[in-house]
């Protein structure tokens, strides 16, 4: 086996790979350190707080009393309450360090102003929840007695939905720059048209960039959720298998795009510039960091048909929801689409000097 | 030919500098040559290697090659040999099958590269010019990976190619470390791993020192005297002069001159050069009717340039006639004419020039 060409290509480029630092750092080092910055910023705090301030007069003392004093008691909003000068107030408004600021006038009777930015749904609950306190703090009584029961989704913080799109968006772009960006570079220094000059076929030479490709893709999948388990207790609902059959399945796909980048670029600059072009777009559109329902309606089909929205959708699935990898047929369909065709084309068009 | 020329480059190569016993080497030179060319008349019946009919490249608004005509015979090293951008690299590509010519016949080993390419791939043997390989791969690890693209009956044995190419000591450095020697070598090991009937060898030492270069001669005249076809271009005419049987000079894509080295030397009239100064300055035509003296000119410096047929014959014969003419020489150096020389004859330029 040691004797043929497509082992041997296999073996050279993983090689090459294992003995690039960097390399290693971005494939597996890089992910692990943006699941943690993500998990510390958006990590479990209980409810969260939102700061308002109270504006200084004559009124201020008492007012802020009112809302801290029940606030931890009822209601699932806790306000941060601090008092401040009118000039600052506004600032922090402005800022966002505060969302709401609350001007009790100069004397008693003196209309309560609740100053906020509608848009923010945030500012908007703690407008409702700073008047509660203040109306039942007045005297007013609630006329229909109520109880909370609270009750936090398995799979559903935020860490557990970031978790997959993450992996989705770190595949995407190992597939597109370890295909890409090696082959440009190979194009360039003329290893190419050495290559091209042997009886190598040429097929085994772009195939092995796909096996040493999804040699790690296991490793990667494996090392994140680990990680993500291990520090934020992300669990995988559904079976593991599925979640690495995908993610094999979705590098695969990822790498015919890849292979696009690479067809004809002459040098790593023009590789670079059409690699972000590809994954910088599908990162912010495919719902890796925030969810992509909050594109306009008109742009959701669109969405949805790319490969990284593909991918992570069934992803989430299978990872949030427990589902099987088959119940995915749309999804993968999609990827299966991707996969082929961009590597046809990029057959057709590849350049080998 | 023209006499607004400048001065004869004084050649720096070891093995032509003398002053005085030029006599001897010529004599040693004309031994090669008779065994060259009755090597050469034996091979005329043979196959051509190559053959190349009506060859022209074009791109965009570049003509690289302008109608080349050229049979390259089996077993014999053959060289091209011009300046920069004289269209050598882009005519052995062709030969390779790596670039396809605009228009005209390439014949290689009786094959045609649209039809039987992948034939011809595993029948040729490659080394491009500067080829970057993979960096973090080790010398052996290269050679073996290479290997495997040949049939493992034919394919040469890695250790072999390792002595043979004297990388033994560094089959375990990564092809990053090595030096420009090393690396050159390694790809003329590539090249010869499918043990070609041609190998191409595109400015092998271009960027050596003196002993690495000295080195690969010696390595590529081995497989030379092993039968293999040699091709390789050069703008270095001593390196021409050394491996090659036949040089085709060649300059803004045609070709200006084909035969052996001392063929093509004796061409420009006369074997050896003789730069003389005298105290007393003499005119040309004071010498030009000396025995043995081919021609005679001034040259840039005031000094005169002789060409000559047999130096045993004409500097005895020089001396006389600076005598009679109660000159001194104060500087007299004689030495044999290289494929510089030739270049510098046909074109007006040196090769080294751009």
């Amino acid at each position: 086996m040691t004797d043929s060409p497509l082992f041997a290509l296999t073996m050279a480029r993983i090689r090459e790979f294992a003995r690039e630092p960097g390399a290693v750092f971005w494939t597996f080092g890089f992910p692990l350190l943006i699941t943690v910055a993500l998990g510390i910023a958006f990590r479990d705090q209980g409810p969260p707080q939102q700061r308002v301030a109270v504006l200084e007069g004559p009124r201020a003392v008492e007012l802020a009393a009112a809302l801290r004093g029940e606030s931890k008691d009822k209601g699932n909003l806790l306000l941060a309450v601090e008092i401040l000068p009118a000039d600052v107030a506004a600032a922090r408004l402005r800022a966002g360090a505060v969302v709401l600021t609350i001007d009790g006038g100069a004397r008693a009777g003196d209309p309560i102003v609740y100053r906020f930015d509608p848009g923010r749904p945030d500012a908007r609950g703690a407008r409702r929840a700073a008047d509660e306190q203040l109306q039942r703090w007045a005297g007013r009584r609630d006329a229909l007695p109520t109880r909370d029961e609270t009750a936090v989704a398995r799979g559903g913080r935020y860490v557990d939905w970031m978790v997959p799109g993450l992996l989705g968006m770190q595949l995407l772009s190992g597939a597109l720059w370890g295909t890409a960006w090696n082959i440009v570079n190979a194009r360039q220094r003329r290893l190419l048209k050495r290559l091209a000059a042997t009886p190598m076929r040429r097929g085994h030479y772009l195939l092995s960039y796909r096996l040493a490709g999804l040699l790690f893709v296991p490793l990667q999948v494996a090392v994140l959720f680990l990680f993500a388990r291990l520090t934020f207790g992300v669990h995988v609902q559904g079976s593991l298998l599925s979640v690495f059959a995908l993610s094999l399945f979705g590098s695969w796909s990822f790498a015919g795009l890849g292979l696009l980048c690479a067809a004809r670029a002459q040098n790593s600059e023009t590789a670079n510039g059409l690699v972000n072009l590809v994954t910088l777009p599908m990162f912010v559109l495919c719902g890796v960091f925030f969810s992509s329902n909050r594109f306009p309606g008109f742009v959701q089909p669109l969405i949805r048909f790319l490969p990284l929205s593909a991918f992570n959708e069934a992803l989430r699935h299978i990872v949030n929801d427990g589902a099987s990898l088959l119940s995915q047929g749309v999804p993968l369909s999609i990827l299966l689409g991707w996969g082929v065709l961009s590597a046809s084309v990029a057959l057709r068009l590849f350049r080998w000097t | 030919m023209g006499s607004s020329r400048r001065s004869i480059t004084i050649f720096a190569c070891p093995h032509y500098t003398s002053a005085f016993d030029g006599a001897a080497l010529g004599s040693e030179h004309g031994r090669r040559e008779v065994a060259r060319r009755s090597r050469i008349v034996g091979l005329e019946t043979m196959e051509a290697a190559i053959r190349l009919q009506g060859l022209v490249k074009k791109y965009d608004d570049v003509t690289a090659v302008a109608g080349l005509d050229l049979e390259v015979r089996r077993g014999e090293c053959f060289g091209l040999l011009g300046p920069n951008g004289a269209g050598k690299t882009t005519t052995v590509e062709i030969m390779e099958g790596l670039t396809k010519p605009t228009a005209g016949v390439v014949e290689v080993l009786g094959l045609r590269w649209d039809k039987d390419g992948a034939e011809l791939r595993a029948r040729i043997g490659v080394t491009l010019q500067e080829t970057k390989l993979f960096e973090k791969l080790t010398v052996e690890e290269t050679l073996r990976l290479f290997r495997s693209f040949y049939d493992p009956g034919r394919a040469r044995d890695v250790e072999t190619v390792l002595r043979e190419l004297q990388l033994g000591e560094k089959r375990q450095a990564w092809v990053q470390k090595l030096s420009g020697g090393q690396r050159q070598r390694l790809a003329v090991a590539l090249g010869v791993m499918g043990d070609p009937d041609i190998l191409f060898l595109d400015e092998p030492t271009t960027g050596l020192d003196p002993q690495s270069r000295r080195a690969l001669w010696d390595t590529i005249s081995a497989l030379r005297a092993r039968g293999k076809t040699v091709v390789l271009t050069t703008h270095y005419m001593d390196e021409a002069e050394f491996l090659c049987d036949r040089v085709a000079v060649v300059d803004h894509g045609k070709l200006i001159a084909l035969g052996s080295p001392a063929q093509l030397i004796d061409d420009i009239g006369g074997h050896h050069l003789v730069e003389l100064s005298t105290d007393v300055p003499l005119a040309p035509e004071a010498v030009s009717d000396v025995a043995g003296v081919r021609s005679a000119r001034a040259d840039s410096q005031g000094s005169l340039a002789l060409s000559i047929g047999e130096p045993h014959v004409a500097l005895p014969a020089l001396f006389t006639r600076l005598a009679t003419r109660n000159a001194k020489p104060t500087r007299l150096v004689s030495r044999a004419a290289t494929l510089d020389d030739v270049f510098l004859s046909l074109t007006g330029r040196t090769l080294r020039e751009d």
